[in-house]
């Protein structure tokens, strides 16, 4: 990989298309936010429910623009040696013993206690270099000189006051290993944050973000999702499908399905070499679609009239010819 | 340019989308990026930069359009007829010596939206909080436009010392009754703009402080929100952390055992760790006659805190007590609360009964990870307050809360027992509005944490 920064995109449609040829079919909203936030240097955070496409967007951001994408899921308890730095405590150690000879013949002519300490300070600084830095996400995101796409996955997980520290890091793209100096990014990276809303961010964090929600999507770009993702599909089953997940959204459900699940329901369609929408059949796989068996249970009487309207309103037209 | 993005600004805020002053700046390095030419692309722009909720992109939205509309003069209160007549005007006779009148029978759109702009912002349109201020504000603003010139120039016309006749007087008849129209939905806008959402923060501003018991019933759902505001909020800072590693503090023990199999080189290292517990929460309601009237907020209080906390345990007297989880659960507000006070509301209070039941039948609820806040005014009816279960719970729980409607002057007057029970609560302080409740509860929340 070169060493000079990913281009960066100048105009929406621009990253449209260049998302769209990984496959990402993003809309207009979410191109702004990536215009954006390569062009200011500003980190986005990503809020919407679970399954539609924040981790992906970062994904598939690193893929086209050919840079290494760096995760960092959070949970609680996570800490600065956890996402910025550790020493190799373990081969420090190691070194040491192996050493040992070594600093025995070092110190062999130093006649007094003094001159021997003298002499161990000179090796501190050996064993405090970056041979001995394990960099973890954040301080890895910030050494990868052609720039990089930072996911943190899951910032509502993590405690306040990480929330605090990654401000810190966020902010100026740069940290200070008091050993070692400072590290500063010669080419900020992209970050994405996501979450999931367990609980209310930090004011102080969204001040400092852009912040990006991704709704559930229509009908026209769920079915352009799907295309995109399981080429493999009959476009009317793949109409049908949508139409009946549409449908499906409109009932009152504990967690309503989202793209992901579409998806993996098209997937096993093709699997099972559907052609059209059933209701019986969709009482088979409704498990990929719901994940709660209240829900399953709550869309049951439902279940034959959306299959019969996403089927009319798929439209009636020929059965398409296996490939 | 810039002018316009601060007053966008400024209305998103009177739409309660928080704005930062730092966000602001954003804002402005963002459009200088973006540029004002490609709409869409703005809207999305400074969406990602100022509305940071989801509630707040929908205002966002609202507030987008709604200003973004408004420079243009839309001529919908007389467009048909009078609008067709201020074009043939157009051609023969725009020339009547008045600016305004030009302008109104050249249908000079441009002109006129930017005339009544600087006229709004002459008359301090922007500063509208109330739908009452609606007219007076457009008829100053008519009024800076030189709407008295107006008027003077018609009655000229009808008296033919200028030149026109009959039908140019009708046409400026017209055309003033559509300046009026223009004028009023200017302030219309501005109001929506800047005015609804700040005379509803008022509203709750002054609610916030107003004593519990003194709140209109009309008030009720404002005051709802509000409260259900503050629960979320603490219940929040609640559910965070209950494990906290100190760093620097090596757990020999367990870092020992750990490194074992390496023949005790410590390879991997294990930190103390400080456990921070949830604090349990116990709360009894008073209910009765005495508190008749802050018990109805006392509840809708604790249905909030009930929502958004899961190990909480609600109890209610007047005399004897109850258990109302179930009912708390099971309704939703506006049926729980009746169902509550129905049972056993607005009878005459016995404390010594309640504390008695509250041992005998539920004295398990309380150990010593518990906060036991009372909610009630203390007043037993001369009965026997029994202070000693008090104590008791005193000696069990890690805290003891009391909040009482009544100010403190009055706690120990007439049937208070007030002065007997504080010395076995931890905290003990006047609970008259909602800020105090907010404040109270806080400092039970942070304490829980800390301990």
């Amino acid at each position: 990989m070169n060493n000079a920064a990913p281009d960066k995109f100048s105009t929406v449609e621009e990253i449209i298309d260049g998302l769209g040829s990984v496959s990402y079919i993003a809309s207009r909203q979410i191109a702004t936010a990536i215009l954006i936030a390569q062009n200011l240097d500003k980190p986005v955070l990503v809020e919407g429910s679970a399954g539609v496409g924040k981790t992906e967007l970062a994904l598939a951001t690193a893929e086209h623009l050919n840079i290494p994408l760096i995760r960092m899921q959070c949970y609680e308890g996570l800490d600065e040696s956890k996402a910025l730095y550790e020493w190799k405590y373990g081969k420090q150690l190691l070194y040491t013993q192996v050493l040992k000879d070594k600093i025995g013949d070092v110190l062999q002519d130093a006649d007094n206690l003094e001159k021997a300490m003298g002499r161990l300070h000179d090796f501190t600084d050996v064993f405090f270099s970056e041979q001995f830095l394990e960099p973890r996400p954040l301080l890895k995101a910030l050494q990868e000189d052609a720039g990089a796409v930072l996911l943190i996955d899951e910032v509502d997980k993590a405690n306040e006051e990480f929330e605090a520290f990654l401000l810190e890091v966020l902010s100026a793209f740069q940290v200070t290993i008091p050993e070692i100096g400072t590290i500063k990014a010669k080419n900020p990276p992209i970050v994405f944050l996501t979450s999931n809303n367990t609980r209310d961010m930090g004011d102080a964090l969204k001040r400092r973000c852009l912040h990006l929600y991704i709704p559930l999507p229509d009908a026209k770009l769920e079915e352009r999702i799907v295309a995109a993702r399981v080429p493999d599909i009959d476009a009317r089953l793949r109409r049908q499908l949508v139409n009946f997940v549409q449908g499906l959204r409109e009932a009152d459900l504990k967690k309503l399905p989202s793209i992901s699940e579409t998806i993996d329901w098209a997937r096993a369609l093709v699997l099972l070499h559907t052609d059209e929408l059933d209701a019986k059949l969709v009482r088979e796989t409704l498990n990929v679609l719901l994940k709660f068996e209240e829900d399953i249970d709550a869309a049951a009487p439902v279940i034959n009239e959306l299959v019969r309207k996403s089927v009319r309103s798929a439209g009636v037209g020929g059965r398409a010819t296996p490939t | 340019m810039q002018r316009q993005l601060e007053d966008f600004i400024r209305s998103l805020r009177a739409n309660e989308v928080r704005v930062s002053v730092a966000e602001a700046m954003e804002a402005h390095e963002v459009v200088a990026h973006v540029g004002y030419a490609d709409r869409a692309l703005l809207k999305d722009a400074l969406a990602l930069t100022l509305a940071k909720t989801v509630g707040e992109k929908q205002r966002f939205d609202d507030s987008f359009n709604l200003f973004f509309a408004r420079d243009q003069f839309t001529g919908e209160a007389g467009e048909g007829d009078d609008g067709d007549a201020g074009n043939e005007n157009a051609g023969d006779a725009p020339d009547t010596g008045n600016e305004l009148a030009d302008m109104l029978l050249a249908d000079d759109r441009e002109g006129l939206a930017a005339a009544m702009e600087q006229a709004g912002r002459d008359a301090g349109v922007g500063n509208i909080r109330f739908r009452t201020q609606v007219n007076f504000l457009a008829r100053r603003m008519v009024d800076r436009m030189g709407l008295a010139e107006l008027e003077r120039l018609i009655a000229q016309v009808v008296l033919g010392e200028v030149p026109g006749g009959q039908d140019l007087a009708d046409d400026l008849e017209g055309q003033r009754t559509r300046l009026l129209g223009e004028a009023r939905n200017f302030v219309e806008r501005q109001y929506e703009l800047y005015g609804r959402f700040a005379g509803q923060q008022l509203r709750e501003e002054f609610l916030e402080r107003t004593p519990l018991a003194a709140v209109d019933r009309r008030d009720y759902v404002r005051m709802n929100h509000l409260i259900r505001r503050m629960a979320r909020k603490l219940a929040s800072r609640y559910v965070a952390r209950h494990k906290r590693t100190r760093r620097g503090h090596l757990d020999v023990r367990r870092t020992l055992r750990v490194n074992m199999a390496h023949d005790g080189i410590p390879f991997e290292t294990i930190w103390k760790q400080k456990r921070v517990e949830r604090p349990k929460i116990v709360v009894i309601c008073d209910v009765s006659r005495s508190v008749a009237a802050a018990a109805q907020f006392l509840l809708m209080f604790l249905y909030n805190l009930n929502e958004v906390l899961s190990d909480l345990r609600s109890f209610a007297f007047s005399s004897y007590l109850v258990e109302v989880e179930d009912i708390l659960d099971a309704h939703n507000i506006e049926d729980a609360i009746p169902k509550v006070l129905d049972k056993i509301g607005f009878m005459s209070t016995d404390y010594g009964r309640a504390l008695d039941d509250l041992k005998t039948q539920f004295g398990d609820a309380i150990d010593r990870r518990t906060t036991v806040i009372v909610l009630g005014d203390a007043r037993s009816n001369y009965g026997d307050p029994r202070a000693d279960i008090m104590k008791w719970v005193n000696q069990r729980a890690r805290r003891v809360v009391w909040l009482n409607p009544e100010p403190e002057s009055f706690w120990g007057t007439g049937d208070s027992e007030m002065p007997r029970y504080r010395p076995y609560c931890h905290v003990a302080k006047t609970c008259r509005t909602i800020k105090h409740l907010e404040r109270v509860v806080d400092d039970i929340l942070r304490s829980g944490t800390r301990a």
